[in-house]
């Protein structure tokens, strides 16, 4: 386990160095030039001249791809253009918002996919089946920006019943929660689908083993069967779903947080974007890439911690 | 054109296929006849009629400049079907290069290659789509080279795992002594093999290529006003949300509309013609 657990953390590295290295591309070698881009069009050349000076944009590349990576790695993503303050402190700053989100986004899925997945699976080939199977295909098609302000339109717009902006007041748990029901079930409406479909694949698989054969020949009831002892089991493929689904969702987050006007990195990134903060922008993206590598490694660790045949085929 | 005929009928035949073949092509219909179904130029402005509900003469309504909105989704359907068109078939190319290299040249090119299609995919899309942007600036290139980084990793990988697959049987075997060179061998022998599940799995793609230019618009990052875009519409019915909610319900039901088309149409195809990559 501890060779498997080393050799995919340097695999892990290194995808981070090789996504930093393509970043880096995107930045510097795509035409456009990130001092005109920071100014703005009414900046003069000697004020261009000047970032560019202060960015390190005059020296060969390879110096300015050490420069990068040698401090992205310690940390050191550069400064706000405006404020000047450290653009990593920035980003961890509104992480905990988005990380609240996507926890909320996976309670949604996961309250409403193993519940329906189960029940598809039990009442295999009934219409309770297949309209949970359409009813699952039809949520992971919907983008969920569209799900986000159809939510906002019904539920805070029409209906009032929930609130339409914000995060809630700071030190208001239950104030924090409402304001969190309905961006989070954007991000989660869609994964509810998914893992609909993974639990009821793998719960019609479990439903066919010998031990719950012989709890049915001992006449246990069949509510204790299927959620006692056949979910045990046929839960674990979702475990290892969800860790690529977190790092899915980090995308949902972002059209969440801008529709609801919440904090959190999405709702960073995009107002960088319209004030050209450029150093926020690559930090956050280069955070947000390193934060999804390290879910997908957690993910695989799980999965190698529970199922030894991975761990030998790597 | 029996030929033809027969997989449509075998997809006729699933209700679930049925729809949405009906609601793909009823999209295409739209976005190719949109000036014959509609007098409204869907960029005039006319603010007298603005923030009107749907009515005889405007289908939709109207949206806060008093632009008709039902003639805004029907052109807004050509941009959507361009950019899904184009940036697909663009995707296939690259990526089916790029799989028949990494499967069939040397061993060390095809780890250096699955190293960058990793790394390709450990971005979020969005944060992708929201730093090109940043370099490049809005527009619909833009939308069209996102769709290409964030889908050509995946169809890249297919071809690669079926080409190593059959790179060592026997008929290209047979082919190599024969003294064949390599570009013959992947051209004749090996992409006719692996093309197939592919342009299913691109056609289940659809959906999401269309979800990523609806989103990119909406964020302003992708068509630049006043060319209609779903995904702008939207937008613009988010601003105005607490005026009126026709213009969000007329920029959302046709992304709705689409994606659930274009799924289920997939979705059969794939039962129907490969039930091998059920479960992807």
């Amino acid at each position: 386990m501890l060779t498997y657990f080393f050799k995919r953390l340097g695999l892990a590295a290194v995808i981070v160095s090789v996504a930093m290295f393509i970043l880096f591309c995107m930045i510097y070698l795509i035409p456009g030039d990130p001092a005109s881009v920071a100014l703005g069009p009414r900046a003069t050349e000697e004020m261009r001249a000047s970032l560019r000076e202060a960015m390190g944009l005059n020296q060969p590349v390879p110096v300015q791809f050490w420069n990068f990576y040698s401090s992205a790695w310690m940390g050191d993503l550069g400064t706000e253009v405006l404020s000047g303050r450290p653009v990593l402190t920035v980003v961890l700053e509104q992480l905990p918002y988005t990380l609240a989100l996507i926890a909320g986004g996976i309670t949604w899925s996961v309250a409403l996919g193993i519940p329906l997945g189960c029940w598809a699976a039990v009442s295999r080939g009934s219409w309770a089946d297949r309209i949970v199977g359409i009813l699952s295909v039809a949520v992971i098609a919907v983008p969920s920006f569209v799900i986000a302000i159809y939510a906002l339109l019904i539920f805070a717009v029409q209906l009032r019943w929930l609130p339409a902006i914000g995060a809630g007041e700071p030190g208001d748990l239950g104030d924090q929660l409402t304001h969190l029901i309905l961006p989070s079930l954007a991000v989660g409406l869609g994964w509810v689908g998914y893992i609909a479909r993974m639990v009821r694949a793998s719960m019609l698989e479990v439903l066919e083993a010998s031990h719950i054969r012989t709890a049915r020949a001992f006449g246990l009831p069949d509510r204790m069967i299927t959620y006692r002892y056949a979910l045990s089991i046929a839960i674990l493929p979702t475990v290892t779903l969800l860790g690529v689904g977190i790092g899915q969702m980090l995308s949902s987050a972002v059209f969440a947080e801008i529709v609801f006007a919440r904090p959190g990195v999405g709702k960073l990134v995009y107002d960088a974007i319209l004030t050209r903060n450029f150093p926020v922008v690559s930090g956050t993206v280069l955070v947000t890439t390193v934060l999804f590598v390290l879910l997908n490694l957690l993910a695989d660790l799980i999965i190698g911690a529970l199922d030894p045949r991975v761990r030998s085929s790597f | 054109m029996a030929e033809l005929w027969r997989p449509i009928r075998k997809i006729l035949r699933e209700p679930l296929g049925a729809l949405g073949l009906f609601l793909v092509v009823l999209v295409i219909f739209g976005a190719i006849f949109a000036d014959l179904l509609t007098s409204f130029d869907p960029t005039r402005i006319n603010p007298r009629d603005r923030f009107q509900g749907p009515s005889a003469a405007h289908l939709m309504g109207t949206d806060q400049l008093g632009r008709d909105l039902f003639a805004r989704v029907l052109h807004g359907g050509r941009i959507a079907l361009f950019v899904a068109l184009v940036s697909t078939a663009a995707s296939l190319v690259i990526g089916i290069v790029l799989g028949l290299i990494a499967g069939y040249g040397p061993r060390w090119l095809d780890n250096l290659m699955i190293l960058l299609f990793d790394a390709m995919k450990s971005f979020p899309t969005v944060m992708l789509a929201l730093a090109l942007v940043t370099i490049m600036g809005p527009s619909l290139t833009a939308v069209m080279v996102v769709v290409i980084l964030v889908t050509v990793p995946g169809y890249a990988r297919i071809i690669r795992t079926q080409t190593i697959a059959l790179k060592n049987s026997e008929y290209v075997t047979a082919a190599q002594s024969m003294g064949a060179n390599p570009a013959r061998i992947l051209r004749v022998h090996i992409l006719p093999n692996v093309i197939g599940p592919l342009v299913i799995l691109a056609s289940m793609d659809i959906p999401v290529v269309i979800g990523i230019e609806a989103g990119m618009s909406f964020l302003g990052l992708g068509v630049r006003p006043p060319t209609p875009s779903w995904g702008s519409m939207l937008n613009d019915g988010f601003t105005s949300i607490r005026d009126t909610a026709w213009i969000a319900i007329a920029g959302g039901i046709p992304i709705i509309l689409t994606t659930l088309g274009f799924t289920f149409l997939g979705e059969t195809l794939r039962d129907v013609f490969d039930p091998r990559l059920k479960g992807r």
